[in-house]
């Protein structure tokens, strides 16, 4: 007999179907701006992962139903494939989908139990193993010198040369950050690279649409309570205090705050990754923690570190510390709180 | 307005009273045979008071209350005594326990009642009159009220009067306010007198407009000026004894302390209601309200006697065959009874008779994904994700550590939790499981201080017989050498140094096992 | 390079001096080892275990003369905590273990106890009382079950009846759900 008799009807699967629908509004903007691309690797991420999570659930003796139709892998999916370039070799994305999945998910327990977020560890993977391919990113169609139609991406992806006398850098080009990155190393001043057509009004021209996508989808997500505003917010703000410290310090060397804001995945990482619920903290203060870290990792890895984003290092290295935080930010519970009436009546 | 305080997380599931507070509380009346258990309240059973085959009078004693935290039970009508066995009672194991059985007269015919006035009596012999009458409490925990009753180490500021009834379906305090607010008040202002309080506080939920107008109207006829019936906002489990009194006096009682020591105390309105009844007109405790709702025809109200089986009072609502559990309590913290067959017992405010149409099975348990959403419901400001986690993989030491003993098992984690999780369930095995340990602990640590007291006695015994040989032997050498004056040296042991010993057992044994046997909800 | 080197050893040297001056410092009189491991035995003292009692087998556990199988009254769960308190692996019970019984109490016939007093001797937590000649009884709530009545007993009226849970000793069950409980089944089978 289960108690409560009744019980909210909500369920993982409902939760995650949600977070999915919330990603839609960016991946319509990025079709927009990039192509249809994008939709091949999200298909073949999304495959890949239904089969290998079909796999891992029977290898590991579990009911394959329940499991798959609770979305989860389907939204790691989602995740990675929105973090790599979508031109990128089909097996590219089939790698990083498998090890997500088969690896840093089931390896470690399965939904519930990975302490690391498994999109995240896809993607670091991939771009430890293949630096060149991943950094190859569709240029935004209005600055591509050639454009390629549907078919001739689908074969680029399967493995088919590019027709004629397209060169792949025809039609890839740096992020914004890696641009800057590289402008800045070349003694350009952050005010003269911006001045490059790869910049919008904020962030990357194309790109920084995605980002406010991202960040409507998680405006609902905040909206309708399935996650809570400590993550987001305090990632946000955390960013934007790190990254204003530096522009402030040397407005030539270090891009503005709101720069960093809707570049890169950071809008991604604020309401879709780090929010994650079984790779973050369970308390409230341990929220806040988590995400102030993250955010200002993110910044330290991408403005010093090697990397084209610091979004996925950040995040894992969060991960990492989750269990301590945990055990050092448990809230005091009912009864032990020092209210002032109870030390009034206290004799 | 009085100023209202609240506390952490809390749920708002469907309340389903409607079905059961719009007809009058119907009398059960009485039927062929009655059932009572003795061991209806916590603390100990009470000892059997009748014999096979006795003619007893309604209101005769049945148990009486033995040791400190025990209460009486009694003949709810005039009858035979036919059985006192064991019996499968109203109980989660569903296992039997002793019973009194009683084949009713129909004469009701009562044994000499007296009235007391409670101004003019001690606390003390008031305490003993609710003690001797079985008064404990009605919401659910059955406490037997003359132990809340006792003065604790703090000047008595509020008396709370538990109104609320938070859980959904259950509908009987709603019912008894509505229909003998007048009486309810009354005993709350001998339990004020009692207790020497400044204030009384009546707590209700503001979906009952009815019973707190009633309530209201009763306080000003009455006059009591020290009494006030306050709305409180709905939200569940606010009628928990703890949520109430954090809610109207800012203090938060916590797991293993008394209430009472903080200046506050809560009785439900039922308990108030009977002791009223006990004191002012004689009569103990015998019969109680009881919602009888969910799957049958007419959900409604009864009073009905102690003992009665709950299928006579299932019947009474209208039974249906598609039926498939009892629950005895409401759907949040409800327990399964074995079978309808199980007599009423004090303790049941509610019966919900459940069918796969009414309360759909929920899908199967899902992984954790640590999603917080039961902390963030969790009144008792727990984090029920880490404790699931500790009492499933039998962590007891962590759990406890993670404040399982918190825990008022109000199911408001369950109910939010998206993977489905039962997750009191694992709390509550948690729980018991703790308990047997420290039970068993308990026992092994009395086995070993008696065990080392054998050994010290046969020690001794020894000791002593060898001191009588020497004596023996000393004599014998006294007897030859007659004229020689020499004392014999030996002696029993001395008895200094079998203190000296008793004390070291006394010390290498650890009786201090702390029992924590709160009273929850009222 | 040698600053380093230097400057881990001293470190370590550091380290090392301070867990040394703690362990004297804080080191306990007695021997607590002894008392710990006996506040895990179950004192039923029923010398299964070889020993006259829980504590000399709790002195030779510590001593290390004795394994920690050997107790069939703390049941498999005994030797566990055994082995977390020790720091040891899990050893299940040795074939030539006693069998492990339900628990139970001891009850006299009265109609044919002859009052010998020679179970009360035996008895190890003086849980029979009665005097020569008169007739025994056990203190149930005191009785550990060791069984240690039942030989000396001339007139064979002792017996053990198992103890059967009652509504105060109930324990709620382990919840079962089908998913969980295979994901246990699994976790076990990782571990072991
Ligand atoms: S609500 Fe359920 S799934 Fe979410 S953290 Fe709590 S127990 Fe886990
Ligand atoms: S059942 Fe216990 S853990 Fe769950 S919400 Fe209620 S008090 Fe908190
Ligand atoms: S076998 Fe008997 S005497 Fe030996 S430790 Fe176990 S309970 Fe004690
Ligand atoms: S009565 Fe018998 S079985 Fe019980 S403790 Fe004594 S000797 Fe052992």
């Amino acid at each position: 007999m289960f108690i409560p008799l009744f019980t909210l009807s909500s369920s993982v699967s409902g939760i995650m179907l949600r977070v999915l629908l919330a990603l839609l509004p960016a991946i319509a903007v990025y079709v927009w701006y990039y192509g249809p691309a994008i939709l091949v690797s999200l298909s073949l991420a999304s495959i890949t992962a239904l089969a290998t999570e079909a796999v891992m659930l029977k290898l590991r003796n579990r009911p394959v139903a329940p499991f798959l139709g609770d979305f989860s892998a389907l939204l790691t999916a989602w995740l990675l494939a929105l973090s790599i370039p979508p031109l990128a070799p089909w097996w590219l994305v089939v790698v990083g989908t498998m090890f997500a999945i088969a690896i840093a998910k089931h390896l470690y327990g399965g939904l519930g139990s990975n302490p690391f977020n498994p999109a995240m560890v896809g993607y670091a993977v991939l771009i430890i193993s293949f630096p060149a391919t991943m950094s190859h990113w569709l240029s935004p169609l209005a600055h591509a010198q050639t454009s390629l139609s549907f078919a001739d991406q689908l074969g680029y992806i399967f493995g088919n040369p590019l027709p004629g006398s397209t060169t792949l850098d025809a039609i890839t080009s740096a992020t914004p950050l890696d641009h800057l990155k590289t402008q800045l190393h070349g003694g350009v001043s952050v005010h003269d690279a911006m001045q490059s057509q790869v910049y919008g009004y904020l962030g990357g021209y194309g790109s920084e649409w995605v980002a406010a996508a991202f960040l409507l989808g998680g405006i609902y997500l905040l909206g309708s309570r399935i996650i809570s505003w400590y993550l987001p917010v305090t990632f946000l703000v955390s960013l934007f205090a790190t990254a204003g410290i530096f522009h402030l310090a040397n407005p030539e060397l270090y891009a503005a705050p709101l720069f960093h804001w809707f570049s890169g995945a950071s809008m991604l990482a604020a309401f879709f990754i780090l929010t994650d619920p079984v790779t973050s903290p369970t308390t409230q203060k341990g929220k806040l923690i988590f995400a102030a870290g993250a955010g200002f990792l993110t910044y330290i890895i991408r403005v010093f570190g090697g990397f084209p984003d610091g979004v996925a290092f950040a995040t894992l290295l969060m991960n990492i510390c989750v269990p301590l935080i945990d055990l050092y930010t448990q809230p005091k519970v009912f009864g032990q709180k020092a209210s002032t009436s109870n030390k009034q009546e206290r004799p | 307005m009085r100023q209202l305080f609240t506390f952490h997380g809390g749920v708002h599931p469907p309340a389903n009273k409607t079905q059961s507070n719009r007809t009058p509380i119907m009398q059960a009346g009485i039927p062929e045979k009655l059932v009572v258990p003795l061991h209806q309240h916590a603390g100990n059973t009470a000892k059997p008071a009748v014999q096979i085959g006795e003619r007893v009078l309604k209101g005769q004693l049945f148990g009486m209350p033995e040791g400190s935290v025990s209460s009486a039970v009694h003949a709810p009508t005039s009858g035979t005594v036919a059985a006192i066995d064991m019996q499968v009672v109203a109980h989660a194991s569903g296992l039997p326990d002793l019973c009194v059985t009683l084949i009713p007269d129909g004469k009701d015919e009562w044994v000499p009642r007296k009235q007391t006035d409670y101004r003019t009596t001690p606390p003390a012999e008031l305490r003993n009159l609710l003690r001797m009458a079985g008064v404990v409490g009605l919401g659910g925990a059955v406490f037997p009220s003359d132990v809340k009753l006792r003065p604790g180490a703090a000047k008595m500021k509020t008396l709370v009067i538990n109104g609320a009834e938070c859980e959904p379906y259950i509908t009987c305090d709603d019912m008894l306010m509505r229909e003998r607010a007048d009486e309810i008040v009354r005993g709350a202002e001998m339990m004020r007198h009692m207790l020497e309080a400044e204030e009384v506080l009546i707590g209700i939920e503001d979906n009952k407009p009815e019973a707190i107008a009633a309530m209201q109207q009763a306080v000003q006829q009455c006059g009591f000026a020290r009494m006030e019936v306050v709305t409180v906002p709905t939200v569940y489990p606010g009628g928990g004894a703890k949520q109430l009194i954090r809610v109207l006096t800012g203090i938060e009682v916590a797991a293993g302390v008394r209430s009472i020591d903080l200046g506050v105390q809560c009785f439900n309105v039922a308990t108030a209601y009977s002791a009223h009844r006990a004191v002012e007109h004689g009569e103990p405790l015998l019969s109680r309200i009881v919602t009888i709702t969910g799957n049958v025809a007419q959900p409604q109200n009864f009073e009905a006697l102690i003992g009665t089986p709950i299928s006579v009072l299932i019947s009474k609502a209208g039974a249906r065959p598609d039926t498939t559990a009892h629950i005895m309590g409401g759907p949040m913290m409800g327990i399964r009874l074995p079978s309808a067959e199980v007599s009423l017992t004090k303790a049941c405010n509610c019966i919900i008779e459940s069918s796969p149409a009414l309360f759909p099975p929920p899908p199967p348990a899902m992984p954790c994904i640590r999603c917080v959403r039961c902390a963030d419901v969790c009144p008792a400001d727990l984090q029920p994700q880490d404790l699931y986690w500790f009492a499933r993989s039998k962590n007891f030491g962590k759990a406890q550590e993670f404040h399982l003993f918190d825990c008022i098992e109000c199911g408001a984690c369950s109910y939010v939790c998206p993977s489905h999780i039962p997750l009191v369930q694992y709390y509550r095995f948690a729980k018991s499981e703790i308990w047997a340990n420290e039970r068993e602990k308990k026992a092994a640590d009395i086995a070993r201080e008696r065990h080392e007291f054998h050994l010290l006695r046969q020690e001794r015994e020894k000791q002593e017989k060898q001191a009588a040989k020497d004596k023996a032997a000393a004599a014998a050498k006294a007897k030859a050498e007659a004229k020689a004056d020499i004392k014999p040296e030996a002696r029993p042991a001395e008895p200094d140094q079998i203190d000296t010993l008793r004390a070291i057992v006394r010390e290498t044994a650890h009786p201090e096992v702390v029992h924590s046997d709160a009273e929850t909800k009222d | 390079m040698f600053t380093a080197l230097i400057i881990m050893s001293l470190l370590a040297v550091l380290l090392g001096a301070v867990l040394g001056y703690s362990a004297l410092k804080f080191k306990v009189e007695g021997n607590p080892l002894v008392d710990k491991i006996d506040a895990i035995l179950p004192q039923t003292q029923c010398g299964q275990c070889s020993f006259p009692g829980c504590k000399p087998y709790a002195t030779a556990i510590a001593s290390g003369e004795a394994e920690i199988n050997r107790c069939p009254p703390g049941g498999e769960e005994g030797i566990r905590k055994l082995a977390e308190l020790l720091g040891r692996d899990f050893v299940p019970f040795g074939d030539d273990a006693a069998a492990q019984k339900p628990k139970s109490v001891a009850i006299i016939d009265e109609n044919t106890c002859i009052g010998c007093t020679l179970c009360i001797q035996a008895c190890p937590v003086d849980a029979i009382c009665g005097a020569a000649k008169q007739m025994h009884t056990i203190i149930a709530s005191e009785c550990t079950g060791c069984e240690l009545c039942l030989e000396p007993c001339p007139v064979d009226c002792i017996s053990m009846i198992p103890i059967r849970e009652d509504i105060t000793t109930w324990k709620f069950r382990f919840p079962s759900a089908p998913a969980s409980r295979r994901a246990e089944k699994d976790k076990e089978a990782l571990t072991a």
